[in-house]
């Protein structure tokens, strides 16, 4: 998919720049500016919505999406930056028939959300995280999570849906 | 067909959109040929506005307009409509939707900017030149009624927003009998909702008439279209207000903003839609948040330690403005007496303006500033009496038997307050129970390792179900859905499960069959807002009254259509059955096609069209939960540090429509008391400048402090709906600052330390700590 070119590409707006990503798995390409960053630019020109935004200053967490396997806050980073990168957003965590990914099965079995704001970026976080540990502890879990704001649960059933998950991951249900 | 769904802990039914990233926020909503909204916002805290200059920034590629009120007529600066009625407000000064006179706090909305892009907007907004003139500001609320303070509105004669009275019984006959009085002061901050989504409006004009849609992140959609309509002059059947997913509420989404008006209006006169979502540097200051109460108490005991009478003065620091009545304050009031049987009460709370954000209520509303001062009374009556905390609530508490238990109060309508329900002892007792009798020996042998725990309780009565109603309507489709149309909006609570679950038993079909429907002007004509913790009461028992109606008319239609009397059907499995006759059955999606009619053929005599059915529960009584929450702390005399080791919840909201729901009710209202008690403050400095505007200088508590919540449930149905439900959004919060701050206290009792504030910092605990212990005692630590 291409995007539009932004619509302010006047004479004395800021150049445009070319990005090229490959996202959950899709090759994207998009003209922005040089100050738009990787959140912005999978919401508002690849329309990938998933991916909230939350402080815009890289506190809350709610914008995480996985570049190259690492968490990111996607608003703390530049498209530009992630010229040629491969990312992962919530739309690309289920299985490609719909299955949901072992951590989105948790969180709905858990409970693990109420508003569902900061939920993408709790379960991106999560899926970095086990990637790193498989076999994670509670606390090691809440260390992880501790950029990530979420301010209807408590923690406390996301916690759980990542030891559900870890689990699941591990292959022991 | 035994119950199914009520009372079950089944998965939200709202979730597998969320958790796959196809969630709808606001901000989600893409409309062709949209234009963004950027906001010039007063940089200061009190000022004049002298002129405002847009040249440069209409000059800006990509901007379509720059409007400060004149360009937008009287209605832009004509002040907003009030939320809640203002009888009792002395002087309701509202906002202008754009300020064209004075300033009163950080962050005004003065212009707006119409850009093509948002960026572009941010970045002509930043080259609006407004010219003030700067006036003195009132920033600590202690000082807003001093002889010769500033005003906060340049023309007031005072500062004084509103005085409340509250009062029952002979006040001075019980303190100069009683054997037992004490006196004491607090001050306790409370910070905003901080909800993950901001705040943002979507205003469209209708291209095919005179109609305009606005989507909003508000927690009233209904009100918002009235206050819309009411402001502009508007037939209501012309605007149409729609909340979409809401990332969380908490109370501030359910104010009348500034822009809810400014965005119509400039989408109204450019005829394009146009959209503004709220950052969060705007959010600190353009969302209301709840702050400082001071209060000055006596509490009157006999002398085993009941507690008899409290009376005293709140100063109560409303901000700039009232978008919201006295709501906070009116709450602080109402909770009075909390959980106790007290013989008098004399309280008065004195609001007053200061050139800050406004104050309007956040999660708990007023309740839990409330709950902190009359549980520290009665900490503060243990401690003198040498009694166990939880003796003096065995001996306060309004008993089973009292029940319906008028406290003599009176409610926001005048009439007297009735606690409906409850075993207030119950949920004290199953604490304890839970909490284990060992802790003194705990606490002993850690004191002798130097170490500092401490145990609190604290106890709470809260007012749910707020007057006066949510309706429903419930339609079988012939397609087989059931759609359950409500006015009630969500921001999170699982509103939708719950209504599927009420409704799914009485129709007999399965939770996969309900649509729910809701928070659509369009879609449901009448709704007041999810505030108060009053959803499940209101909007609850109406989808049940709903159901039955549908279930009867089912019956009815189905009797004719099965040849069979009506007694010897049940509703089951998405059909209406014969009993004892296998295989003799009419699905409900027949008997919907049927009411829906064909040309030519009546449907069946007496029966309106439509298997559907509206209802509205009237809610006439607030009903009243309540609970006991238990803590345990460790404090770390050194740095200040507390870390939360327990957490016991006994709660009791009525009958329970779905446990899982209510625990993350529950854990995530402890945890917003946890971050009153420990971590969230609302600091501006001496002009008005607010200081903590990010989330590294705004602390909202995170995974790591946390700890798990263990929760017991009582069940006191409430005698005054259909399915014996109370509210559970708020309880979690009111009395968890009380609790975390008594057991700090506890903790603390080798050195004396009184903690009558929050939240406490580890900084503010040290000073406490060195403040009551004889020089020299802390040996060894780094005083």
């Amino acid at each position: 998919m291409t995007s539009q070119p932004a619509q302010n590409d006047g004479d004395d707006g800021p150049a445009l720049e070319r990005v090229r990503l490959t996202v959950n798995g899709r090759l994207f390409e998009a003209d922005v500016e040089p100050r738009r960053h990787l959140g912005d630019l999978l919401r508002h020109d690849l329309k990938l919505t998933g991916t909230h935004i939350g402080c815009e200053h890289g506190v809350c967490g709610a914008c995480t999406v996985i570049v190259n396997g690492a968490s990111v806050r996607s608003c703390l980073m530049f498209a530009g930056q992630a010229h040629g990168a491969t990312v992962t957003t919530i739309e690309g965590l289920a299985a490609p028939d719909g299955t949901l990914h072992p951590i989105q099965q948790a969180f709905w079995d858990r409970h693990g959300l109420q508003c569902g704001f900061c939920t993408p970026g709790m379960m991106m976080t999560i899926k970095a995280l086990l990637a790193d540990i498989p076999d994670a502890d509670e606390a090691e879990i809440r260390d992880a999570i501790s950029g990530n704001l979420c301010r209807c649960t408590g923690y406390e059933t996301i916690v759980d849906a990542a030891l559900d998950a870890a689990r699941a991951l591990r292959g022991n249900v | 067909m035994g119950v199914r769904y009520f009372g079950s802990g089944v998965r939200r039914v709202e979730d597998p959109r969320l958790i796959t990233g196809q969630g709808r926020y606001l901000d989600d909503l893409a409309i062709a040929g949209v234009l963004h909204a950027a906001f010039v916002r007063s940089v200061h805290a009190h000022a004049r506005i002298v002129g405002v200059d847009a040249a440069a920034a209409r000059q800006l590629s990509g901007v379509v307009a720059v409007y400060i009120a004149a360009d937008l007529g009287e209605l832009s600066s004509k002040r907003l409509p009030h939320t809640v009625p203002v009888g009792n407000v002395r002087q309701p000064l509202n906002y202008q939707p754009l300020a064209d006179r004075e300033v009163c706090h950080v962050g005004v909305p003065i212009a707006v900017v119409i850009a093509e892009s948002r960026a572009i907007a941010e970045d002509a907004a930043a080259l609006v030149e407004v010219n003030y003139e700067v006036l003195d500001a009132v920033v600590d609320w202690r000082r807003a009624l001093d002889a010769g303070a500033p005003r906060v509105h340049a023309d007031s004669p005072d500062n004084l927003v509103a005085s409340l009275h509250g009062r029952f019984g002979d006040v001075e006959k019980v303190f100069a009998s009683a054997p037992h009085v004490f006196s004491e002061t607090f001050e306790v901050h409370r910070g905003g909702c901080h909800s993950m989504e901001c705040r943002g409006v979507v205003a469209m004009p209708d291209p095919m008439g005179d109609g305009l849609t606005v989507w909003t992140s508000t927690q009233m959609p209904h009100m918002v279209r009235r206050l819309i309509a009411d402001h502009l002059g508007r037939d209501e059947r012309t605007v149409r207000v729609i909340a979409p997913d809401v990332g969380g509420g908490f109370g501030p989404k359910g104010v009348f903003y500034p822009e809810e008006i400014v965005l119509p209006l400039a989408a109204l006169k450019l005829q394009r839609p146009v959209k503004w979502v709220e950052d969060r540097s705007e959010h600190f200051v353009a969302t209301a948040q709840q702050r400082d109460q001071a209060w000055a108490l006596e509490v009157a005991a006999d002398a085993d330690g009941r507690l008899l009478a409290v009376r005293g003065r709140c100063l109560h620091d409303n901000g700039g403005y009232v978008p919201y009545g006295l709501g906070a304050a009116v709450t602080s009031m109402a909770a009075f007496p909390g959980p106790y049987a007290l013989q008098a009460v004399d309280i008065r709370i004195d609001i007053v303006f200061t050139n800050l954000v406004p104050n309007t209520p956040v999660r708990g509303a007023g309740r839990p500033t409330t709950c902190f001062v009359l549980e520290r009374l009665a900490d503060r009556v243990a401690r003198e009496l040498a009694l166990d905390p939880a003796e003096v609530r065995r001996r306060s508490f309004v008993r089973k038997d009292q029940f319906p238990y008028l406290t003599g109060m009176n409610a926001r309508d005048g009439s007297p307050i009735t606690y409906d329900s409850g075993d207030y002892h119950a949920c004290l007792e199953a604490v304890l129970e839970r909490a284990g009798d060992d802790f003194a020996q705990r606490q002993a042998a850690a004191l002798a390792k130097g170490r500092y725990l401490g145990r609190g309780i604290a106890s709470y009565t809260e007012d749910t179900g707020l007057a006066p109603f949510e309706g429903a309507t419930i339609r079988v489709e012939p397609g087989g859905k059931v759609v359950i149309f409500t006015g009630a909006a969500s921001q999170g609570q699982g509103h939708a499960t719950i209504f599927a679950q009420i409704c799914a038993d009485i129709l007999g079909v399965r939770l996969e069959d309900i649509v729910v429907e809701a928070a659509d002007t369009a879609k449901f004509p009448l709704g007041i807002g999810a505030i108060a913790s009053r959803t499940a009461v209101t909007a609850g028992s109406s989808v049940h009254q709903a159901a039955v109606a549908v279930r009867a008319k089912a019956l009815k239609v189905a009797s004719e259509m099965l040849e069979a009397s009506e007694a010897d059907l049940v509703l089951e499995d998405g059909a209406v059955r014969v009993v004892g006759a296998a295989g003799l059955h009419v699905p409900l999606s027949q008997i919907a096609s049927r009411l829906n009619g064909m040309s030519g053929i009546p449907i069946v005599p007496g029966v309106e069209p439509g298997l559907s059915a509206t209802a509205y529960y009237e809610a006439r009584k607030n009903t009243f939960a309540n609970g006991t929450h238990l803590s345990e702390v460790e404090v770390d005399i050194d740095t200040g540090r507390v870390e939360i080791t327990r957490y016991v919840v006994g709660h009791d909201c009525g009958l329970l429509i779905n446990p899982m729901l209510v625990d993350g009710q529950v854990r995530g209202g402890v945890v917003h008391g946890i971050g009153n008690a420990l971590f969230e403050r609302m600091i501006y400095d001496e002009a008005g400048q607010p200081v903590t505007t990010t989330y590294a200088d705004y602390l909202l508590p995170t995974a790591p402090e946390v700890p798990r919540i263990e929760i017991i449930h009582i069940q006191s149905p409430s005698p005054l709906n259909p399915i014996g439900v109370k509210g559970a959004g708020e309880g979690g919060t009111i009395p968890a600052a009380a609790c975390i701050i008594a057991a700090i206290e506890n903790a603390l009792a080798p050195f004396g330390t009184r903690v009558n504030e929050h939240p406490v910092s580890p900084a503010r605990l040290r000073q406490l700590i060195r403040a009551a212990m004889p020089a020299g005692h802390m040996a060894g630590a780094a005083i």
